[in-house]
């Protein structure tokens, strides 16, 4: 008993000493991201590599980490908060936790559309959500918009993942901006009687399904895809192989697309390094890392895209508001149940 | 007048250690008397009625499923002999060193539509999408196989502990009064394992109500994905707790049925240490059919997920495995050792406090600070981000008030925080085997000890706790597994640039790059089978083996 005692003791010491150890560094920035650490830590390590600025890292699910931010209060630890959806960004700007930065470099780096109207936030890298069809097999003549795949020569040949996902959460908070609630509602009630399996898997998952003939079409972000063709992997590669990009809506609004972003938050201690931060992620170099290595779009006009994404042929975006994906998320949820989309 | 001061020292320190422990959980449920909202009333007419629905059959189903190989192999390998045994009593633990969620990913690259098993049989028969029956991986009878396989250890332990417990004596009256072994085995050894078995049981059914990942990646829709929809999805945190105190309900139940099984019968072993029973020379062919059920869960719940585990690891190894990778395996290591020695004397102390003041406040308190482990992580880890934050920003506004002087965050962002989210998660796991254990050793033994002179402390230090032995390695090293595996907690309450290998295979595997979340799986299964062999030697070397 007595040695267990001891061991405990030891235990809370150490545990009370690296609390407290938390190395401080003259000049550094702390970031809470939902981007992976290995879709991010490259980019800050070359961050500090030119600045001498040290920053400090977690990683986690975005609604987590802004509930962490919201009750550390004025205390916060985190300079940085990065999301990979703008809908997330509109959420943490309403819950009152970020600062407004004022930067020209980013103004001019940043189209209007992919940030925040009053400078809360600033997209990093654009992520488009296309359809996707096995060659041979679709016309591409058959597609136009997202709202003609719930028409009734789509039944039971359509692909797509759970309506948890954010990404289906903002397609469909996407629509409800331009089509209302009531349209929004008839859509989603056809589309789901469209859908060929239960909705399961990621996006890699719906586009190896339509490959391998479980439906003719699939919905999925443009990196997966990317990824999937440049794999090691011959099946991820074939399955990709056989698929095309069809990118909808090139008549009206354009083809949806989400942001990967970053704000500053209020109770920062470090918002001048926070800012060079998200200043250094937005340059030539960054945009172009995000392009090589995730298959991302760049959000500078300046920057083109990757070879492989140039491939793919030039397409309209959704010019919307991104803040607009945040105000419809709740409802866009709610008409997914409704549906009985799962 | 000393008598008086020392109940009121245990009853004070348990009622404040369960009051601790509890604050996450009430945390989240305090949410709850927000009143009803749009969003609840939504809830209630599209997807609630799928919630409990699907959250029943997977209990039901899971139970079914963990139960029987549980028990079965259990049973084999105490009571029977056939070639094999010896390895099998240990080997059968294996699959509590896989996280569910892992295995749900490997199988599905397995025998999904795009997997290599169908691909085969498509090219094979030249058959075509909806030529053919397939079992779907990706449903809720796939969930229900996936969390069995992991999780019937748990059964099997706790119930093959139980059998070697019981003395030869009884067993060898009942077969010396005309019982065949059929009829000893169900009128006598499983009644009197049925306490052990419903801890089992029950702790395997906390599990499945408090996964994630399973479920979500099958897309069944249960309990733990509608709370995280309706809080992040919905951004409605009144409502998430409202579903979460659903979810309560039905571990409440759990664990009232769990307490009712354990009360029904209070089965205390004879005095002293006795041979095992004789075990059953079984004849080849039954020795056969023995082998084979002993074999197939280890096979499904082991041997195939590590070897597809181990091909990708391979494959991936040059990339991803570097100092990095060493890194996360001692932070892992050393999370794990701490919490479960912290756990298991925090066990200890509440499972002793309540021998000795079995009181209904007592037992309540317990009960309310093991509630933990069926809430999913998320919310666990939630609740202790909020008073955490609170009790540091207080702190904080009294130093700015006082001294002028800020603090800023003393605990958020700590380890500190992490263990004990932990804790509050992984208690019940030791303060059930702990319990269990102490319900065995009769209360004359501590009266003895009591009028021998000894204190309570003593009693515990001196009779119970060398009794206990194993139930404490055991109680030790369960914990040790499940803080290996957890992710959500270890995600949203890290410090700064901590990772463990839970988080690098998640968000690998997250970023649907299973191959290369393999190195850190498989990691953590190897952390894990330590633990899990030591765990089985001790359960049969502590004294049964003829």
């Amino acid at each position: 008993m007595f040695y267990k005692k001891n061991l405990l003791l030891t235990a809370l010491v150490s545990l009370v000493l690296s609390a407290i150890s938390s190395s401080v560094f003259a000049a550094e920035v702390n970031v809470y991201s939902a981007r992976k650490e290995a879709l991010i830590k490259p980019l800050i390590e070359q961050f500090s590599e030119q600045t001498g600025i040290h920053v400090n890292l977690i990683t986690g699910k975005a609604d987590a980490l802004l509930k962490r931010i919201e009750s550390e209060g004025r205390n916060t630890h985190a300079d940085v908060l990065i999301t990979t959806d703008a809908g997330r960004l509109y959420r943490a700007k309403s819950a009152g936790v970020l600062t407004r930065i004022q930067s020209d470099t980013l103004n001019r780096a940043i189209p209007d559309n992919f940030r925040d109207p009053e400078g809360y936030w600033y997209g990093l890298s654009v992520r488009a959500r296309p359809v996707f069809y096995v060659k041979g097999l679709v016309d591409p003549e058959e597609l136009s918009t997202y709202e003609s795949l719930a028409e009734n020569q789509f039944k039971k040949r359509i692909c797509i993942r759970s309506s948890n996902n954010i990404y289906n959460q903002s397609l469909v908070a996407s629509m409800l901006a331009v089509n209302g609630k009531e349209k929004t509602q008839q859509w989603a009630n056809d589309f789901v009687k469209n859908l060929a399996i239960k909705p399961k898997g990621g996006d890699r998952d719906q586009i190896k399904a339509a490959a391998a003939g479980q439906c003719d079409i699939a919905i999925a972000n443009t990196y997966y895809f990317g990824k999937m063709l440049t794999s090691k992997k011959s099946n991820q590669k074939q399955a990709a192989a056989a698929m095309a990009i069809f990118w909808p809506n090139q008549n009206d609004r354009g083809t949806h697309v989400n942001i990967s972003g970053a704000a500053v938050t209020k109770f920062g201690k470090n918002k001048a390094n926070a800012q060079k931060l998200i200043e250094f992620l937005s340059s030539k170099e960054s945009q172009r890392w995000y392009a090589d290595v995730n298959f991302e779009y760049p959000v500078r006009r300046d920057v083109p895209p990757s070879d492989l994404l140039m491939s793919w042929g030039e397409f309209k975006a959704d010019s919307i508001n991104l803040n607009q994906l945040g105000v419809n998320n709740t409802e866009a949820v709610k008409i997914m149940d409704r549906a009985g989309w799962r | 007048m000393i008598i008086k001061l020392e109940i009121d020292r245990w009853r004070m320190g348990l009622a404040a250690i369960s009051l601790l422990f509890s604050i996450p959980v009430i945390v989240i449920l305090s949410s709850v008397f927000h009143g009803v909202g749009d969003n609840w009333i939504h809830l209630v007419d599209t997807v609630l009625a799928d919630y409990v629905t699907h959250s029943l059959i997977l209990m039901f189903g899971v139970s079914i499923g963990t139960l029987s190989i549980g028990v079965t192999t259990a049973w084999l390998t105490s009571f029977c002999d056939f070639p094999g045994r010896k390895f099998f009593q240990w080997a059968l633990l294996l699959p509590l060193a896989v996280p569910a969620y892992i295995i749900a990913y490997t199988y599905t690259g397995m025998l999904d539509f795009t997997g290599p098993v169908q691909t085969f049989l498509r090219e094979w028969f030249g058959w075509r999408a909806g030529d053919y029956w397939f079992p779907e991986i990706r449903s809720i009878g796939g969930a229900i196989s996936m969390l069995s396989l992991v999780l019937y250890p748990y059964v099997y332990l706790l119930s093959r502990a139980a059998f070697l417990e019981q003395s030869s004596i009884t067993l060898e009256a009942s077969r010396s009064l005309g019982m065949g072994p059929w009829k000893s085995f169900f009128y006598i050894a499983l009644p009197m394992a049925r306490p052990a078995i419903i801890t089992g049981l029950s702790l395997a059914l906390m599990e499945t109500l408090a996964d994630f990942g399973t479920v979500e990646y099958f897309g069944v829709s249960t309990f733990t994905t509608g709370i995280f929809r309706t809080w992040f999805g919905l951004g409605d945190a009144s409502a998430a707790s409202q579903l979460a105190s659903i979810l309560l309900l039905f571990v409440f139940i759990l664990i009232i049925m769990e307490r009712f099984s354990r009360r029904q019968a209070r089965y205390h072993q004879p005095l002293g240490r006795q041979a095992h029973a004789q075990r059953f020379q079984l004849k080849p062919g039954r020795a056969w059919l023995a082998f084979m059920a002993c074999l197939l869960p280890l096979l499904s719940g082991f041997a195939l997920p590590f070897s597809q585990l181990l091909i990708w690891t391979v494959e991936t190894a040059e990339e991803m495995i570097n100092d990095d990778f060493y890194v996360l395996i001692i932070n892992s290591l050393s999370l794990a050792v701490v919490t479960s020695i912290m756990a298991l004397c925090l066990a200890l102390f509440m499972g002793y406090g309540q021998r000795l003041h079995n009181t209904m406040f007592m037992k309540f308190m317990v009960r309310v600070a093991s509630m933990g482990y069926a809430i999913p992580g998320t919310v666990i880890a939630i609740g202790v981000v909020i008073p955490f934050a609170w009790l540091d920003n207080s702190i904080d506004s009294w130093t700015r008030d006082q001294f002028d002087f800020s603090t800023g965050l003393l605990f958020s962002g700590t380890l500190f925080a992490l263990v004990f989210s932990y804790l509050v998660r992984f208690l019940a796991v030791s303060v059930g085997s702990v319990e269990s254990s102490l319900g065995k050793i009769k209360p004359s033994m501590d009266d003895a000890a009591r009028s021998m002179g000894l204190k309570p402390l003593q009693v515990l230090q001196k009779i119970h706790i060398p009794i206990m032995r194993s139930s404490l390695l055991t109680a030790l090293l369960l914990v040790f597994v499940d803080i290996l595996k957890e992710l959500p907690a270890t995600l949203l309450l890290r410090p700064f640039n901590f990772n463990t290998l839970a988080v690098r295979a998640y968000e690998l595997a997250a970023d649907e790059r299973l191959a290369d979340a393999a190195s850190a799986a498989i990691m953590i299964v190897l952390t894990g089978i330590i633990p899990v062999i030591l765990l089985s030697l001790s359960i049969s070397k502590n004294r049964y083996e003829p």
